[in-house]
């Protein structure tokens, strides 16, 4: 099967062929290129990121604001990154535990994905199986972070609308929510509200938010609370993320922003192809000079680049 | 590079039992394989649409409860139904000998690994049969 004809099944609903796909992008090379140019043109779709530290309740949330999603009518497209074993490179993938009420609706596709040695919370091919799920007709794709409780910064610049998730009973070690992590959210989500110590926790975020001054771009992010298990607080959040899409369009931000996720796109491109270029033998004899600092790197990378 | 061989490990029924599978699925990442685990209580139609979604090459099912020769022949005719059937399915659990000639000889399932099996005869079976070139 060309790519093509590939991507023209995706797009026809064949989710056997969307799922194919994705496999083909993660491994990458000449045929994912060729996949992604066929579905690129076609990928419309608002990208919704969720992080937060371990345990947060992220894969709980997603379910939940994705079946919000699909009482409004929504199809909703879900990818959903874990770590890979720096030992082994393998993984075990368990964010589908907490999706399993989504189960049997052709209008919800989810993918999980292991982060393949990529640090910042996602895949290297998270953005493009974002592109194809979008191709495939889906106009809401979530995306959860590995959620390392590290800066995962990488969401904000892959997705449109970026959720930060918190839990109550962060007591008075305010230092716990990293300052990247402010600084990315759009929108804040106190999950876990069943617990004692919310109130708390969503004043110290507003009083934090403040401190940071507005945003850039005028969106000052809200702080919701949701218990994602029931699903309380979730119809607030879905329309919290459709005020943010509005203010993104509105605003004239979004131009703005689409231009940096696209360069973001092509400057990961350009180092793709320059790096499956370079790699070859006199790359290897050069990464033992390196090592052993008979060569230093920048000299190596002119001979690579320059001949 | 290397295609990582990806398996989705489930549990058909409402089986309780997990240490198995949670001891295989973390086999099979030390291996280096990608273990998509869905958890407990998966309906046959649950497994199929995950393991199409998530496009495994294994599917690895664990029963001990005892209800393997309606729940593991259904699975078998879905993803027949789906044209799934490059995918390689084994099984594990509490499954007598000659349920696991039939399941293998009329349903198509690859191997059945019984208690005590060996980690590592899984992860061999698994490497020598898996087809990663499916089309
Ligand atoms: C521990 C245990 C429990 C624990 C389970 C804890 C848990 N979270 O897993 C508890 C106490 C909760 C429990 C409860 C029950 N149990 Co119980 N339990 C056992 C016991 C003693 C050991 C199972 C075990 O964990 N083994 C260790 C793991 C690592 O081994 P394993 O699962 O067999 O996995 C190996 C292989 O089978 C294979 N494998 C397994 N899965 C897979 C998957 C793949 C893809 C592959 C390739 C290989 C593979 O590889 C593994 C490594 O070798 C068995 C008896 C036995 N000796 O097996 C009874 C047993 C399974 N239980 C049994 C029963 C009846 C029950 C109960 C219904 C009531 C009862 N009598 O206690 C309840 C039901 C619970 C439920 N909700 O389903 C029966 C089942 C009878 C049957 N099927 O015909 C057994 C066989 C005991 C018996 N002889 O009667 N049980
Ligand atoms: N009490 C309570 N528990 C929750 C809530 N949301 C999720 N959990 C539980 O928190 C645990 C981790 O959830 P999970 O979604 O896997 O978190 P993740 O690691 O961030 O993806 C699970 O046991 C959930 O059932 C909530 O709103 N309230
Ligand atoms: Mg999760």
């Amino acid at each position: 099967m060309s790519e093509h004809e590939l991507v023209t099944r995706l797009r026809n609903g064949e989710r056997r062929a969307l799922a194919r796909a994705i496999s083909l992008v993660e491994h990458g090379g000449p045929v994912a290129r060729a996949v992604m140019a066929a579905a690129y043109p076609y990928a419309q779709a608002h990208r919704v990121g969720i992080t937060g530290p371990p345990g947060a309740g992220k894969s709980t949330l997603v379910t939940a604001l994705a079946q919000e999603w699909r009482r409004r009518g929504v199809p909703v497209g879900i990818v959903a990154v874990d770590p890979s074993s720096p030992f082994s490179g393998g993984a075990v993938l368990g964010d589908r535990i907490r999706m399993q009420a989504l189960g049997g609706d052709p209008g919800v596709f989810i993918r999980s994905m292991a982060s393949r040695g990529r640090m910042g919370g996602l895949a290297r091919a998270t953005a493009d199986a974002v592109t194809l799920i979008a191709a495939a007709g889906f106009p809401i794709v979530i995306i959860e972070t590995v959620g390392a409780g590290q800066d995962e910064v990488d969401i904000a610049q892959t997705a449109d609308t970026t959720i930060v998730v918190e839990v109550p009973g962060m007591g008075d070690d305010v230092q716990s929510i990293k300052a990247g992590m402010l600084e990315i959210a759009d929108i804040f989500v106190v999950n876990k509200a069943d617990r004692p110590g919310v109130d708390q926790t969503v004043r110290q975020l507003r009083t934090m938010l403040q401190l940071g001054g507005a945003s850039a771009d005028g969106w000052s992010p809200p702080v919701l609370t949701a218990v994602a298990t029931t699903g309380e607080g979730c119809a607030q959040i879905v329309d919290a993320v459709e005020h943010h899409r509005q203010h993104l369009v509105r605003d004239g931000v979004h131009a703005g922003r689409t231009r940096l996720l696209a360069e973001r796109e092509l400057v990961a491109a350009v180092q793709e192809l320059i790096l499956e270029r370079l790699r070859g033998q006199r790359w290897e004899e050069l990464v033992s000079e390196i090592a052993s600092r008979r060569r230093d790197p920048y000299a190596a990378a002119s001979e690579l680049l320059d001949g | 590079m290397e295609r990582k061989i990806r398996v989705l490990v489930a549990k058909p029924g409402l089986d309780g039992h997990d240490r198995g599978a949670k001891v295989i699925a973390r086999a099979l990442r030390n291996a280096g394989m990608e273990v998509i685990y869905t958890g407990l209580q998966q309906t046959p139609q649950m497994i199929v649409e995950a393991a199409l979604q998530e496009d495994v090459d294994v599917i690895g099912l664990s029963i001990l409860s005892g209800a393997h020769m309606t729940l593991l022949p259904k699975v078998m005719q879905l993803l027949r139904e789906q044209g799934m059937t490059d995918v390689l399915v084994v099984a594990g659990g509490i499954i007598s000998d000659e349920d696991a000639e039939i399941l293998k000889r009329e349903h198509g399932i690859a191997e059945v690994f019984g208690p005590g099996s060996s980690t590592q005869a899984i992860i061999d079976f698994i490497r020598s049969n898996v087809q990663l070139t499916r089309g």
